[in-house]
């Protein structure tokens, strides 16, 4: 049951549409920065299939710069 | 066990969102994750914001703590504060996070036969006053000693100050801020008879260069950086940094110029000669505004015990001045500095171009040197030669390292030699405090005694027999602390440590008195740029504690000096400011009435007729000007700077076959100082659990060294043992060890000398030469 957390960078001007679509994902608690282009995302998912997965679909969103793993939890 | 394993859950969410915004803060200095703030308050809850500043560095943010049923809940950045903003770093952002700390100390602590028993204050207070007292009556006033610190409120230093020089009559006071910018002090003093900076943070937002000298503002003061950042993007203003080691401030700045240890003076001298050499001199500035001197040379270490130096200046000329640089040619200097003919230069034409502005910035690289007076000198030299100097995004900056550094221990004075104004040597000086603090004008000696090395070096002589340590954990920040921490041991001197937390220093103690934090009393600090910040209690601190300033009343009241310390309880910090503010008034130093600071989030002084001074020595923006011209140096008689005639002179001890390293020491972003505050606040522990030895990749792999492996790092006093951290947050040059100094667990200040600059009486931290050994 793992538990990660992300900095996502992101191009100017594309965080409003970054923001809807990481909304549209399940799993994820994501924490914008009021100052800077960049968003911090949490994620929570069941398996380490569902967690691949996830993480295959934060590649796909347009706009997305960088994607940068800080800490994983297998929280059991 | 359901409710139990979301809560796990949910609380490892937590700390992995915690993770990553404070690796996102160190990445983006200042950087603001206000929903997640606002999404952590208590749902329902009826906040009370107060203002405040923040507990932690020199920068002075402004803080909102929002209070909920008398407990601080939450920390936001104050937006109506000049200074930040609204930003906070992820220090500020948890500060209020360690008060709750499970051992944080709540009731006053005896040591009885070895053991401490937990006694009521007022009678652990009559301990302190009767051993005081008897040891003065057996010893001598000068036998009884005062360590206070640059997180000291003004009203706490201002009654330590009254107690022991007014009061006792001992100049027996001293403070931790020696050990971090008392060079500063002397360099303002030499070149311009005025302490501290005559610009201000404003100054980001107009200058075209930022040039940090040995000075990882990314890390240290990472929301003054993130206002340079800003002004990088927006107005292409370039950040250099000068330094002897790549850190984060390095990565994010336009270039990065390294240096040999020390030879930040033969450049700053360099810089000068291609100023001069290229007809760079604002020469009417010079003319007008500037004289030259020289001092003293090969003037010491401070090494030896009861180590003796007086500068003595001596009036040159510019031509003089001009065939002492020759010395420092590009060419020459370049071959030892380690830095290019073409990067040297390359400085020199920035501060040469007349239509760039530039500030300097400056902390403890500077500082903490042997020859740190010296290099103020010369950083101040380069402005003065250029007219760069008292304007907006124009001028010389040395940030301190405590939040009240400037505002309790230079201007309140808790030096030795100090005053509330002026200095002890002076009959005038001894006169005015007299008068203010009603004590006979012969009660204040005329000498200076124990700067803080040589008072613990005292203590280990067996001098001094009783010393009152408060806010501040000398056994892990002095230099070379494996002679202090025995010397402390020692029985001929009786320990009180008056502090938040348990530390190396309250463990030592003989009475440990619990202290107020800073938002469970009412107070003032005073920030880098002269700002004066005042705020009011918020919080009830835990049982028996006490607010500094009350012990100090307390025990000055059971010591026969109840009329001196007339303050009430509910009142003192208000009534002991109005007091302190009597020796400011005049629009030279005038602070803000308390009624302002009340209302405002902190206000520069010298306040002139409702008006804050930013720029001070400039006509235009400072009241105090009164010579008709346009730039006024009125802290000298004759109202001009001093350009100084410095050389460069080599390390206290430099690497050698046996010990061929240089060890730097520093901070991390994570922690503040020794780490008492922050190591207690669970995300920033997380984030830097402990400290690290940072190698070079070749001199790592000539050691068979690999990240994370444990290396003993030994010199000539001491050892520690860390693991190495091979290319990760900084990276020092070749044949240079990097140790941050927070954790108390790994004691580098064992390992560290306590030489320090002749003049200032500031250690150096940041040179001495080791060894290392993979363990």
């Amino acid at each position: 049951m793992p538990i990660k957390s992300y900095i996502l960078h992101f191009e100017e001007g594309k965080q409003e549409i970054l923001l809807k679509e990481l909304h549209k994902l399940e799993n994820c608690e994501v924490i914008p920065s009021q100052n800077h282009d960049v968003v911090v995302l949490v994620t929570d998912t069941a398996t380490e299939e569902i967690d691949h997965n996830l993480y295959n679909q934060l590649l796909e969103i347009q706009g997305l710069k960088h994607l940068s793993l800080v800490s994983g939890f297998d929280a059991k | 066990m359901i409710q139990k394993n979301i809560d796990r859950r949910s609380f490892i969410k937590k700390m992995a969102a915690a993770a990553a915004m404070t690796a996102a803060a160190a990445m983006f200095p200042g950087i603001i994750f206000a929903t997640e703030q606002l999404e952590n308050l208590p749902k329902g809850g009826n906040l009370d914001w107060k203002k405040g500043p923040c507990r932690f560095c020199g920068v002075g943010c402004g803080i909102q703590v929002g209070v909920e049923n008398g407990k601080a809940v939450a920390v936001k950045g104050d937006p109506n504060s000049e200074v930040n903003k609204g930003l906070l770093c992820v220090k500020g952002y948890h500060q209020t996070m360690c008060i709750q700390a499970k051992d944080r100390l709540t009731h006053a602590l005896v040591k009885k036969n070895g053991s401490y028993v937990k006694t009521p204050i007022n009678e652990a207070l009559d301990i302190v006053a009767k051993k005081m007292k008897q040891t003065i009556e057996k010893h001598g006033k000068d036998s009884v000693a005062m360590y206070t610190s640059g997180q000291s409120t003004i009203p706490e230093g201002y009654v330590a100050s009254k107690l022991m020089k007014g009061a006792i009559g001992t100049n027996n006071l001293d403070c931790n801020a020696r050990l971090c910018m008392a060079s500063a002090v002397t360099g303002f003093l030499t070149t311009f008879g005025a302490d501290e900076p005559m610009g201000c943070y404003e100054d980001i937002d107009h200058a075209d260069y930022f040039i940090t000298w040995g000075n990882n503002m990314a890390e240290m003061h990472p929301v003054l950086f993130s206002r340079m950042l800003e002004q990088k993007n927006k107005r292409g203003a370039k950040i250099i940094d000068f330094a002897t080691r790549t850190t984060r401030s390095s990565m994010a700045s336009n270039k990065s110029i390294l240096f040999e240890p020390q030879t930040d003076l033969a450049v700053a001298n360099a810089i000068c000669y291609e100023i001069i050499n290229n007809g760079w001199v604002n020469k009417s500035f010079v003319e007008k505004y500037c004289n030259f001197s020289k001092g003293k040379t090969k003037i010491g270490y401070g090494v030896e015990d009861k180590f003796k130096f007086k500068d003595e200046s001596q009036k040159i000329d510019f031509e003089a001045y001009k065939i002492f640089l020759k010395d420092y040619s590009p060419e020459k200097v370049a071959k030892y500095s380690k830095v290019s003919v073409k990067d040297i230069k390359y400085l020199a034409a920035i501060y040469g171009d007349p239509n760039k502005k530039v500030v300097s910035y400056w902390c403890m690289g500077m500082n903490q040197h042997t020859r740190g007076t010296w290099i103020n000198n010369l950083v101040y030299n380069i402005h003065l030669l250029t007219g760069k100097i008292s304007m907006p995004g124009n001028g010389p900056f040395s940030l301190t390292g405590q939040p009240s550094a400037c505002g309790t221990a230079r201007e309140v004075g808790t030096f030795t030699h100090k005053l509330p104004k002026g200095v002890v040597t002076e009959e005038k000086d001894r006169k005015l405090a007299a008068k203010i603090w009603k004590v006979p004008y012969e009660n204040i000696p005329a000498k200076p005694t124990y700067h803080a090395t040589e008072m613990f070096r005292a203590v280990d002589r067996g001098e001094i027999k009783f010393i009152w340590i408060q806010a501040t954990n000398p056994l892990v920040s002095l230099p070379k602390t494996g002679r202090y921490r025995p010397a402390m041991e020692k029985k001929s001197c009786f320990v009180v440590v008056s502090d938040v937390f348990p530390t190396p220093t309250s463990d030592v103690a003989d009475v440990i008195l619990p202290a107020c934090w800073h938002i469970e009393k009412g107070g003032l600090y005073g920030n880098s740029e002269r700002r004066t910040q005042h705020w009011n209690k918020m919080v009830e601190g835990p049982g028996d504690t006490m607010p500094d300033a009350w012990m100090f009343i307390e025990v000055a009241k059971r010591m026969g000096y109840g009329k001196l310390f007339p303050y009430s309880k509910e009142n003192h910090v208000e009534e002991i400011y109005n007091e302190y503010r009597q020796f400011h008034e005049g629009a030279k130093h005038g602070m803000a009435p308390i009624e302002v600071l009340k209302k405002e989030s902190g206000v520069i002084w010298p306040y002139v007729k409702g008006k804050s001074t930013q720029w001070r020595f400039n006509a235009k923006y400072d009241p105090a000007c009164n010579n008709g011209k346009d730039f006024h140096f009125y802290g000298k008689p004759d109202g001009k700077a001093v350009i100084w005639q410095r050389p460069f002179e080599p390390a206290a001890e430099s690497p050698d076959q046996e010990y061929p390293f240089w060890l730097n020491t520093g901070r991390v972003i994570e922690h503040w100082h020794t780490g008492s505050m922050t190591r207690r606040i669970p995300v920033l522990h997380k984030a830097m659990p402990h400290s690290y030895i940072e190698l070079h990749p070749e001199d790592a792999k000539k050691y068979g060294i690999r990240n994370g492996e444990k290396v003993k790092v030994i010199s000539r006093r001491g050892s520690c043992t860390l693991p190495a951290s091979i290319n990760e947050r900084g990276l020092p040059t070749k044949g240079q060890v990097f140790v941050p100094f927070f954790d108390e667990n790994m004691l580098i200040n064992d390992v560290t000398l306590d030489a320090f600059c002749p003049i200032s009486k500031e250690p150096d931290y940041k040179k001495c030469a080791v060894k290392i050994e993979k363990v």
